[in-house]
């Protein structure tokens, strides 16, 4: 007899048929495979400055397929060097910031009374900050640099999990098989790590999918600006900007990693979309 | 509702307070300072500089010197503007920063609204793609790439419009607003469409319909009603993205607006400045928050008793 099919296997083959969702994942995984795969492929890196090539064109023919940058260094060898940076940054960053955020919030969520009162208040007085502001702060606080940036980023984007698993937190703590737990003699750490945060999941995985391309904004919205990701290390924010310098003369520069950083951007959306309809079908 | 407008006032002032507090120390806490960057100088010459900027002070005295200059709304003076005073180079600024935000705001709502509306009255029809389709652009694609392409097409190709600057009256505006505006565009279309999409199956909108009240009345007066709270609820979080927006967007088209030197002022450890332009923002943001939640407060009763 077939086994019965599980809520999982419904959602994942919801997931599945979702035409959109699906080719974002193919394309995204091309461009994740392209970005650390790719560099391999070519003799150089990016930051080997070819002077006989300085600015050179694009030409499908020679070694510097999308031709070089005014340092003769080979453009599509940094962006895909600069997709490393954003994307690692990016997917590290939402796990951080996924995983901090459901930890509070499940304990505020759990805890109720007083600790839940003051634990939310400090989220709500967080949120009142003038986001980006805070970011630009935390990153120069510790030092400016990748490290720094990805702390700042984290810092910021833990509190919209928190609110949303707290929400769900507080009716789970409440319902039969917690109060079971609990009369069982379980400990209220254990069961915030076995009942809670595990019933907490599809929420998190639907909003946590919306956190990667925020975190990805942020990170080459900040090096665009010159505070995060610095030269002679690239990121897709740092090209952008280097890209916007030349536009008037040169907009390869420009259109290469803007296009594969957009890209990327719908995809993710996408994928989030695909995500909530199939495991919110109600929310369509 | 006293008593939730005096709730809601409190958590504004807590927040600013907090807001004030930790920039400021933020700002202490980071490596580097004021005078770090410049060319060196004989530290008789720096101890001067420093002292005339109160920086020899214990940080705990530096802090209650701000914190009672900022109750005389005195936000000090800058340490890099020598000769302005941080109260004037906001001045000089926030008018350019508020014309664009205003502009931004008022485009993103009505535009915003209207596609929703359309999108939801014509599902999955023409009208509903387009919107759609503007949603998803405005969405994945960030301001700082859509930006140089605008200028590129607009200004460089076309020539329709300035590149940047701010000395064509509102020639220059059209670019800045626009490319502010058109994320929250994406943002309010699709939230005015979900929720239209969810009141328009509600029973009270079928029975104003069954009593014979006409299509565009039961929409104007019992389906507008009801579906715009949420994205009146956004309008909040809406002006603040495009307050901190207009420091890209002010880089970007070189406006001499307020969040172009904010960059500056946090890259060169402009204590006062930097602190003066968080104050201002913050300030701004915990206001439109207070207006959006005082408004829904207002047309929704619901929210005034849990709240």
């Amino acid at each position: 007899m077939a086994r019965p099919l599980s809520t999982l296997d419904l959602q994942v083959r919801r997931f599945a048929q979702n035409p959109l969702a699906m080719a974002s994942v193919v394309v995204l995984g091309l461009i994740v495979l392209m970005c650390f795969a790719g560099p391999l492929a070519f003799p150089f890196t990016g930051e080997d400055a070819d002077f006989d090539q300085i600015n050179a064109p694009i030409t499908l023919t020679s070694a510097h397929l999308f031709g070089t940058d005014d340092y003769g260094r080979d453009l599509l060898v940094r962006v895909m060097e600069g997709g490393q940076v954003s994307l690692s940054i990016g997917f590290l960053g939402a796990l951080t910031a996924g995983g901090i955020g459901v930890l509070y919030g499940a304990v505020a969520g759990y805890a109720g009374g007083r600790a839940d009162r003051v634990m939310m208040r400090a989220v709500e007085v967080l949120y009142g900050f003038p986001y980006v502001i805070l970011v630009i702060l935390l990153s120069l606080l510790f030092g400016g640099g990748n490290v720094a940036l990805f702390v700042a980023i984290v810092c910021t984007l833990w509190l919209t999990p928190a609110v949303i698993v707290r929400a769900q937190a507080q009716s789970l703590a409440r319902r039969e098989f917690v109060e079971a737990a609990r009369a069982c003699g379980m400990r209220p750490a254990s069961i915030v790590a076995v009942h809670i945060v595990p019933n907490c999941l599809s929420v998190v995985i639907v909003y946590g999918s919306l956190l990667v391309p925020e975190v990805i904004l942020s990170e080459s919205f900040l090096s665009f600006l010159g505070i995060g990701i610095k030269e002679p290390q690239a990121s897709w924010g740092n090209l952008i900007q280097t890209g916007t310098a030349a536009m008037d003369t040169d907009l390869r520069l420009l259109l290469l990693p803007g296009t594969l950083l957009a890209l990327v951007l719908f995809c993710l959306n996408f994928i989030a979309d695909g995500l909530r309809d199939a495991f919110d079908p109600n929310e369509r | 509702m006293l008593r939730f407008v005096g709730r809601r006032l409190g958590e504004g002032a807590l927040t600013l307070a907090v807001l004030v507090t930790l920039t400021f120390f933020v700002m202490r806490l980071a490596p580097g300072g004021p005078f770090s960057r410049s060319r060196k100088i004989s530290p008789e010459v720096l101890e001067n500089i420093k002292a005339r900027f109160h920086l020899d002070e214990p940080v705990w005295l530096q802090f209650g010197r701000y914190v009672w200059g900022l109750m005389r709304f005195d936000f000090g003076p800058s340490t890099r503007f020598r000769d302005y005073s941080v109260g004037d180079l906001i001045a000089s600024g926030l008018p350019y920063s508020l014309t664009i935000g205003f502009w931004a705001v008022v485009v993103a709502s009505l535009v915003g609204i209207g596609l929703g509306i359309a999108g939801a009255l014509g599902r999955n029809g023409v009208t509903d793609y387009v919107a759609g389709t503007v949603g998803v652009i405005g969405i994945a694609v960030p301001i700082f790439v859509i930006g140089p392409l605008a200028q590129v097409v607009f200004a460089l190709w076309l020539d329709w419009v300035p590149v940047g600057g701010s000395d064509q009256g509102w020639r220059s505006l059209v670019l800045p607003v626009l490319v502010l505006s058109l994320p929250n565009i994406a943002y309010i279309s699709r939230l005015t469409r979900g929720s239209m999409i969810e009141v328009m199956r509600e029973n009270y909108v079928r029975t104003a319909r069954a009593k014979g009240i006409g299509a565009r009345r039961a929409l104007m007066s019992h389906t507008l009603r009801g579906a715009l709270l949420p994205v009146i609820a956004y309008l909040g979080p809406a002006t603040a993205a495009i307050i901190t927006g207009s420091i890209l967007i002010e880089t970007i088209f070189a406006v001499p607006g307020i969040g172009r030197h904010f960059v500056d002022a946090a890259l060169n450890r402009d204590y006062p400045l930097v602190m003066g332009i968080t104050v201002l923002y913050g300030g701004i943001l915990i206001l439109f928050n207070l207006a959006t939640d005082l408004l829904r407060g207002w047309l929704d009763p619901r929210v005034r008793a849990n709240g």
